[in-house]
């Protein structure tokens, strides 16, 4: 079915590609930002359209149900999953995404006969497999079916280095000679560079990686556009390798990081790899009691959520206390860290399922300044992002990194589920601070019972 | 398409990605991550293609494969970053409401 000449078809890709660029624009201000996503989807459909309707295809019926077949799988799963259980679904997405480019360079090898688009086939194979093999521990970190920590044995750099070396070497001689064992030998390879170079990353800095990884399958789709001589897939699989570039690095400067730093960080026995010490120092514990005659007798509260209130799904009932609070005249706002949640911004989704209004939502140098006039910092499932470590002491993993000023508020309550650090593991010098108080618990529980115990008052 | 036209797109992709992110907030952060991710997506072009171009069974069964993995990543990719950005919306409702609330004095 060529319904459509060559120049039309290069017309339609271009609208497609102008279409991906809006779309990509559109999600970068919050005004415009669902626009710009659908926008996106529509270029992907003018995209799907056109090589439908170009190139001379057999087995359509067989394609077109593996496209229903993708499409059953995929949207329910998208519109079914939990806001906290975001961060998992974007990585299963990107690794998916990774193999399909990887198996349609592996298919196309019997088809080139240019050394140069071998070059091009090598390259989507060994990204797009280290893209889906990494996505898919990343996934299993954050559904937490493994450690969240970070995984590090002796002699990793060794192995690592000579999984890159073969890697290399099969990369050559496909080139070369188009040999199809190695070019699967050079699948597998990659399938265990992505393992390799996800293991050692542990906890807060995974999301960092889920970033690099779909700027990566982004490259892995711009190569195999050159493979199949497709401007559309060039084009937007450089976007997205360009801006995911851009973000991962946005998303590391948030958290005082470096790229190189996360990702190498464990292999050089750096300190991201925490502990899980707990100091005799005294705290002050308190009752839900307590910090509810605190919180309803002060004038101003800012409430601190973090990523302990986001695996006890504790949102909800964090918009509810902050709704008690406000009909009892006090002035609520919600402080957000850049890195607070899973997922960089992933605070923000959550509070604003949450129905919390948007004008309640600080970003932190709005907020930072106004902690010295609160009278109560509530700090929900949070540590390493207001630990004054990252300020003061210069030996410290988050150190430099920014975090929020609880420590000016006149009271600071902090609900924990133990004394366990965060996820930097150290320990944070605020929780023995005499204006400080501690209510242990699971987040949501301990919010339910501040909540009840301030209605009661 | 030659090769020296193709290479002179893919620079000027580069920077057009760099720009058009370049002043994201770190609200948005996440829902750009997916969105970004959905775009990728359009892999599913070439695994069209592909398909379409397969005369043996197992280059079919795999390439279909293909297909399905990258329908899985467009879709999906979309369908979650709407559901997303839907909550962003919805939350100038919730602020109306909340002072309407608030006038009522309750």
């Amino acid at each position: 079915m060529s319904l459509l000449n060559p120049v039309w078809t290069s017309l339609l890709y271009l609208v497609a590609a102008v279409f991906f660029i809006l779309a990509l624009r559109g999600l970068s201000s919050p005004r415009t930002a669902r626009r710009g996503n659908l926008i996106g989807a529509l270029g992907a459909l003018i995209g799907v359209v056109t090589v439908f309707l170009s190139a001379q295809l057999d087995n359509v019926p067989w394609i077109l149900g593996a496209i229903v077949v993708g499409s059953a799988v995929a949207a329910p799963v998208a519109r079914g999953v939990k806001m906290t259980q975001m961060p998992q679904l974007v990585a299963a997405f990107n690794g998916v995404g990774g193999g399909a480019a990887a198996l349609v360079a592996l298919l196309e090898l019997s088809h080139a006969g240019d050394p140069w688009v071998r070059l091009a086939i090598v390259f989507t194979l060994l990204i797009g497999a280290v893209s889906f093999a990494g996505s898919g521990v990343t996934f299993a970190k954050l559904q937490e079916l493994m450690t969240t920590r970070p995984v590090v044995f002796r002699g990793l750099p060794v192995v690592m280095a000579a999984v890159l070396l073969a890697a290399v070497a099969a990369a050559v001689v496909v080139v070369f000679t188009g040999s199809l064992p190695l070019a699967l030998l050079l699948l597998v390879l990659g399938l265990a560079a992505g393992i390799l170079l996800v293991l050692p990353v542990g906890g807060a800095d995974v999301p960092i990686v889920i970033s690099l990884l779909n700027a990566f399958t982004g490259l892995a789709v711009a190569a195999s556009g050159v493979v199949l001589g497709n401007v559309l897939l060039v084009v937007a699989g450089t976007l997205v390798g360009a801006s995911g570039t851009i973000l991962t690095r946005a998303m590391a400067a948030a958290m005082g990081r470096s790229v190189a730093g996360i990702l190498f960080g464990a292999f050089r026995g750096g300190s991201t790899a925490g502990s899980t010490a707990v100091s005799e120092r005294p705290v002050r514990s308190s009752s839900a009691e307590d910090v509810a005659v605190l919180l309803g007798y002060a004038q101003r509260v800012i409430i601190v959520p973090g990523y302990g209130l986001a695996v006890a799904q504790g949102q909800h009932t964090a918009a509810e206390l902050a709704l008690a609070l406000e009909s009892r005249g006090i002035e609520v706002d919600f402080a957000i860290h850049p890195v607070a949640g899973r997922m960089p911004g992933h605070m923000n989704v959550l509070l604003a399922e949450a129905n919390v209004p948007y004008e309640s939502l600080k970003e932190m140098g709005e907020i930072n300044p106004e902690f010295k006039t609160a009278d109560v910092a509530l700090v929900v499932g949070a540590n390493d992002v207001v630990n004054p470590a990252a300020k003061t002491s210069s030996g410290s993993p988050i150190y430099g990194m920014p975090i929020l000023e609880v420590a000016d508020a006149r009271q600071v309550v902090f609900l924990k589920r133990s004394m366990r650090p965060g996820f930097a593991g150290i320990e944070n010098d605020l929780l023995y601070e005499p204006q400080t108080s501690l209510l242990f618990g699971d987040a949501k529980d301990s919010l339910a019972q501040v909540l009840g115990a301030v209605k009661a008052l | 398409m030659d090769g020296m036209s193709l290479l002179t797109i893919t620079v000027l992709a580069v920077f057009v990605g760099f720009e058009v992110v370049s002043k994201v907030s770190s609200t948005l952060h996440t829902p750009l991550m997916s969105g970004a991710n959905a775009i990728h997506g359009i892999i599913l072009v070439g695994a069209i293609i592909v398909a379409g171009q397969a005369a043996d069974p197992w280059v079919l069964a795999v390439a279909l494969l293909a297909v399905v993995l990258a329908t899985a990543n467009l879709v999906g990719g979309f369908v979650v970053t709407d559901r997303m950005l839907h909550m962003f919306h919805a939350r100038k409702a919730a602020g109306t409401k909340q002072a309407a609330r608030k006038a009522d004095g309750k």
